[in-house]
């Protein structure tokens, strides 16, 4: 803790820094609701990322099933919030969709982080598209019309501090000896577990905690959109979030968002091309992965530890 | 034990159409690896090219039908050669949001050429119902199936008895040692492409007759079933993907008939994954034991 304080610190600097630099520009009119808009759905699809780069890039397992657990987020708080329509009732939301995302995935995953590779990424795309198919047809979700009139408590503010406490929990996971074990099985199972780790234990805890997240996320949603339908969390959902986690490289999480801009910034402004915007985005996606095969980052990650740490060994060689 | 027989005859209709899809996307992974989500899109493809065709030219349906599998071929060997081959060797994860990209660009390249709107195919076969011992069955389901059989014998002939056929085994089980032996790699995959491709280009053609409507999205949903089905035989495994492909069309048509019209693809989902953890490799997937 005292060791990595002035580090921690610089981040936290960093984070505040970054909220009143945005609640300025919000306020002087820099950003309108058009931009605004679009940096809570960069920020929602950073946490989704985040989670799903921890399962596919820290712990090696292709899921790709995040949009089912999205759901799960989006309809416990459009359902709560509708009989209990206040701030409280909407963080009960998000920590009773985080419970129920925990135990859809502890039943999706301790039979299915068994497989591999291909096999378990068509297993939880399966198991996700199961979730969907049962919201659509309960009655409490309002069926395959979806739910409206969601209230909106979830703003620009509570999205941006959403973002930096569920990626300082993931990162924080990951530099830790939990975080470790989950890389050492990525490596090789095998010998991980030659090692004395309980592949099965640590496979699951990314699975869960990447599931939670989205979870998360999936309750900011539907409550900033304020309308949800069982078709927003398809496959293709699923697919748009692997896209962010690869764009940006597989295991780096400063990729993952340097992604996630890029990726909201593209949509945003595509949307003068109109019918032309995806051709053109599919496009850029081809050719990003063709010249960039490893993504924009690859495993970069950016650390404010290496930076001071390379600045005093200038300083050394200087004097 | 009529609507039994019925829903046989539906489910095998319908499972023929997944066991074409089925095939080419169970060749294209035991060759390279890759799950090739553009694989439904060419049997869009091959759709609207029998649409064209049939209206445009007038074709009857034999020629459309081989036409389109031409067209398949040839859009499957480009698909290969420019957006797969840069990326062999890399993750294979890459190569895969390359497939979805190239999925993407078919799909929205084909609504903003041509509408998104949804056609009717044109019929050109009249349809004439039988009925034998109570079971309804069309002509146009009889053509589905047995053209299918047809097509699944022919792509067995050619895996087990032509030379390519050979190399194309020898390049699955091991691509560099086949290159020792002196096997032109890229020429084999560009190959393997164009039999998967065409396959589904005959899929479009069929699917365009047996439902009578076709629309540019029209390859994501069954892409994905018959991805399914190729996972349940055993991905890599020809006779599973075919097996594969029928079960899943069967299992749909007795999931609606039974009125869990609404469920039918989370069953489909479902015995998926079951069946993925009774028999990790598919049923008739080899199961590869890990070396330390």
């Amino acid at each position: 803790m005292k060791a990595n304080f002035k580090y921690n610190l610089v981040w936290l600097i960093i984070m505040v820094a970054g909220f009143y630099l945005m609640n300025t520009l919000i306020l002087v009119g820099v950003i309108d609701s058009f931009i605004e808009n679009m940096l809570v759905t960069i920020g929602i699809n950073i946490i989704l990322a985040t989670g799903l780069n921890l399962i596919i890039g820290f712990a090696g397992q292709f899921s790709l099933g995040h949009a089912g657990f999205m759901a799960i987020g989006a309809y416990a708080t459009a359902i709560v919030t509708q009989t209990a329509s206040t701030p409280g009732g909407f963080y009960a939301s998000i920590f009773i969709g985080i419970v129920i995302s925990i135990v859809a995935a502890l039943i999706v995953g301790v039979p299915t982080l068994r497989l591999r590779g291909d096999y378990l990424a068509i297993a939880t795309m399966g198991a996700s598209e199961i979730i969907r198919i049962l919201i659509n047809n309960m009655k409490i979700t309002g069926g395959a019309a979806g739910m409206f009139n969601i209230p909106q408590f979830a703003d620009w503010p509570t999205v941006y501090i959403m973002v930096c406490v569920t990626t300082i929990i993931i990162v924080n996971f990951i530099h830790s000896r939990a975080g470790r074990a989950v890389k050492s099985v990525r490596e090789d199972e095998i010998a991980a577990e030659a090692m004395g780790i309980n592949v099965t234990k640590w496979k699951l805890a990314a699975f869960v905690l990447g599931a939670s997240t989205a979870a998360v996320a999936g309750s900011l949603h539907a409550s900033y959109l304020q309308t949800i339908a069982p078709n927003d969390f398809g496959i293709m959902e699923s697919i748009s979030i692997l896209i962010i986690v690869v764009l940006g490289g597989v295991g780096s999480i400063t990729g993952t968002f340097v992604a996630a801009v890029v990726l909201g910034v593209l949509d945003t402004v595509l949307q003068n091309f109109g019918a032309l915007r995806m051709v053109i985005y599919a496009a850029a996606l081809i050719l990003i992965m063709i010249f960039k095969p490893s993504g924009l980052l690859g495993t970069w990650e950016l650390s404010i530890k290496k930076i001071f740490s390379r600045s005093k060994r200038k300083e050394r060689v200087e004097s | 034990m009529e609507t039994f027989f019925q829903q046989i005859i539906n489910g095998l209709s319908l499972g023929s159409i997944y066991a074409l899809l089925a095939l080419g996307y169970t060749m294209v992974y035991g060759i390279i690896k890759l799950i090739n989500f553009a694989h439904g899109d060419i049997y869009m493809l091959g759709a609207f090219w029998g649409y064209y065709v049939i209206n445009v030219w007038h074709f009857n349906f034999i020629s459309a039908l081989l036409s389109a599998m031409l067209v398949g071929a040839a859009s499957g060997v480009i698909i290969e050669y420019f957006a797969y081959r840069p990326l062999r060797h890399s993750p294979r994860i890459t190569a895969l949001i390359t497939a979805i990209g190239v999925s993407f660009l078919l799909e929205n390249g084909m609504s903003y050429l041509f509408s998104s709107n949804t056609r009717d195919f044109p019929q050109i076969i009249k349809q004439v119902n039988y009925h034998i011992g109570g079971v309804l069955i069309s002509n146009i389901q009889i053509l589905i199936l047995v053209t299918a059989c047809v097509l699944m014998v022919l792509l067995q002939l050619i895996i087990k008895k032509t030379k390519m056929g050979r190399a194309m085994r020898a390049v699955s089980v091991d691509p560099d040692a086949a290159e020792l032996v002196g096997i032109n790699i890229n020429w084999t995959i560009s190959f393997t492409f164009a039999l998967g491709s065409a396959l589904a280009g005959a899929a479009g053609v069929l699917i365009g007759l047996y439902y009578n409507s076709i629309d540019p999205l029209m390859g994501m949903t069954p892409g994905i079933k018959a991805f399914v089905a190729a996972v349940l035989g055993g991905i890599g495994s020809v006779p599973g993907a075919s097996v594969g492909g029928f079960i899943i069309g069967i299992l749909e048509t007795f999931v609606q008939s039974i009125g869990l019209s609404a469920y039918k693809d989370a069953v489909v989902y479902f015995v998926l994954i079951v069946i993925l953890l009774i028999l990790p490799a598919g049923i008739f997937g080899k199961n590869t034991k890990e070396k330390v």
